[in-house]
């Protein structure tokens, strides 16, 4: 019998999704990564892109599809050959957060109904390394897998109207940093003054699927120093090769 | 030489497009891109600009703007009345304007967007190797009154004969709109598949570049899924019952379930609908 994963499909004329087991699971997303890596250098070449989520692959070509079998064979040969003992080679990136009242406009709400103390919180957001699967939702905004349990909170019941740039937060399971202000249902607890996505840098967003985040704490001193580096362009996120 | 085109009044809601951004998807930027790609190729065709040269896309309500250059321009797509100096001017036709020349829209007769592309293209920012506006990549979003529009002015306005465009304007009262399965169609029971297919929906409130959500609702049992790919054209169920129809701006994933994909030509007849237009989707099944 025919495994159900990975599941090839078309999706409408220019495009192929392919499904892996709907889990959210590190090695899985290493799975799918070096999967990806492969339909790029292989198939997709010049004439599309490849985008992961936590389990599925979409290739989108610029032109419609015309013979999507032999596709699929070729996807399905593909997957049976890729050797995924392969590692792939992820960069920590540490990123700087102020967790001051000022941007941490939920601490108190999550301090009450967790009963942890403000430090604590900071400490447990702190510490993980946490997991990038993918972006999505809008430019730059990194979907992180890794979340400590005693932090995982509801979404307020009335989004914000707005959430200023650079926040924080926490929406049930996920916690992840606002690249643009825009409206927002999270549980804000700080901000970070770096600049996630550059459309002036080439590639827009240094962080990217497969590789591992840490935040730091800052104070609201260095939170404006670091400000005044990123406004200008000079600030440079700390990174290293991740090893684990 | 570089001319600029000035805006009066801006209208309802304009952007400057092209075909779209590509290969960016991955740091979550959304394609964006002319809502009716066919629209848009039409008055490139008749200018000679390549097909995916820059357009100025109107919604609705035309802008008014004064053209400091001369120039040969196309509008194409919707009839919202185009008017030059306030005489009135023909769709899917080359004009010539002259400096000084006002360039107006008067009465909506039919159509959601409409198109003005310019001989020798747009000469606006082009951030992350696409034209088409979006808040956050390009430095604007939308046409504002005073807006300076740059443009490569028409050495020469005389009018050459041109290659007849032949323009097909029905697609834009047609309420049949052609899709194909979605990853989670086949979750749907049958009664419900048999609902989305034969039943006339209507164009709600919220129409706008990133999605087209219909008025009715439609009671269903699917689950949301783990967050997946989207793409323009994908028809989203929200538990609700609400059916959004994810346009050129959507997001790049979404976790509601994607009963749908609509085709390409039926990507721009929905670019051509307006609230309250029926629409019927017409499942296509791939070979």
């Amino acid at each position: 019998m025919k495994p159900q994963f990975p599941k090839i499909s078309l999706m409408g004329e220019r495009s192929i999704l392919i499904e892996f087991e709907p889990e959210i699971r590190e090695n899985l997303l290493e799975r799918i990564l070096i999967y990806k890596e492969v339909i790029e250098r292989d198939i997709v070449k010049l004439k599309g892109e490849v985008i992961n989520t936590y389990n599925s692959l979409l290739i989108t070509y610029e032109y419609a599809i015309e013979n999507a079998y032999e596709e699929f064979l070729t996807l399905e040969k593909l997957f049976q050959q890729v050797n995924i003992e392969k590692k792939l080679i992820p960069r920590l990136f540490h990123v700087p957060v102020c967790y001051d009242r000022e941007f941490g406009l939920d601490l108190e709400l999550i301090s009450k109904q967790k009963y942890l103390a403000e430090k604590e919180i900071i400490s447990i957001h702190s510490s993980p390394i946490y997991t990038v699967y993918f972006t999505g939702f809008l430019p730059g905004f990194l979907y992180l897998g890794g979340l400590d349990k005693r932090l995982h909170i509801s979404r307020k019941n009335e989004p914000r109207l707005e959430v200023r740039k650079g926040a924080v937060g926490i929406g049930e399971k996920q916690t992840g940093i606002y690249p643009k202000s825009s409206p927002g249902g999270w549980q804000i607890i700080g901000n970070s003054p770096v600049q996630i996505f550059n459309k002036y840098e080439d590639p827009p967003c240094e962080i990217s699927a497969g590789d591992k985040l840490k935040f730091f704490p800052v104070s609201k001193e260095e939170f404006y120093e670091i400000s005044e580096v990123v406004e200008v362009g000079k600030y440079e996120l700390k990174s290293e090769i991740y090893e684990s | 030489m570089k001319a600029e085109i000035e805006v009066t009044r801006p209208g309802l809601f304009s952007t400057i497009q092209d075909m779209g951004r590509r290969g960016y998807l991955r740091y979550g930027v959304p394609v964006s891109g002319v809502m009716d790609q066919y629209a848009a190729k039409i008055g490139n065709l008749l200018l000679q600009n390549p097909a995916d040269a820059a357009v100025l896309e109107m919604t609705l309500i035309g802008p008014t703007m004064i053209f400091h250059g001369s120039a040969k321009i196309a509008i194409s797509g919707a009839d919202f009345s185009p008017q030059v100096n306030k005489a009135p001017v023909s769709n899917n036709a080359v004009i010539i304007i002259n400096p000084g020349d006002e360039l107006s829209f008067g009465r909506r007769i039919f159509g959601c967007r409409t198109y003005l592309a310019v001989s020798g293209g747009f000469q606006t920012e082009n951030p992350l190797d696409s034209q088409s506006w979006y808040e956050g990549v390009t430095a604007q979003s939308k046409l504002e009154r005073g807006d300076n529009i740059p443009f490569n002015s028409a050495e020469d306005a005389a009018l050459e004969t041109q290659t007849a465009v032949k323009v097909e304007s029905g697609y834009m009262e047609q309420s049949e709109i052609a899709a194909f399965p979605g990853p989670e169609y086949h979750l749907l029971s049958k009664e419900e598949q048999e609902i989305l297919l034969n039943f006339q929906f209507s164009v709600g409130k919220n129409a706008n570049r990133m999605a087209i959500q219909l008025k009715e609702e439609f009671e269903n049992t699917l689950a949301p899924i783990l967050t997946g790919p989207v793409l323009p054209g994908t028809v989203q169920l929200t538990p609700s019952g609400r059916l959004i129809i994810l346009m050129r701006d959507c997001q790049t994933t979404g976790g509601y379930p994607r009963v749908l994909q609509i085709s390409e030509e039926g990507m721009n007849v929905l670019a051509q609908k307006v609230m309250g237009d029926k629409l019927q989707f017409n499942l296509k099944i791939h070979q």
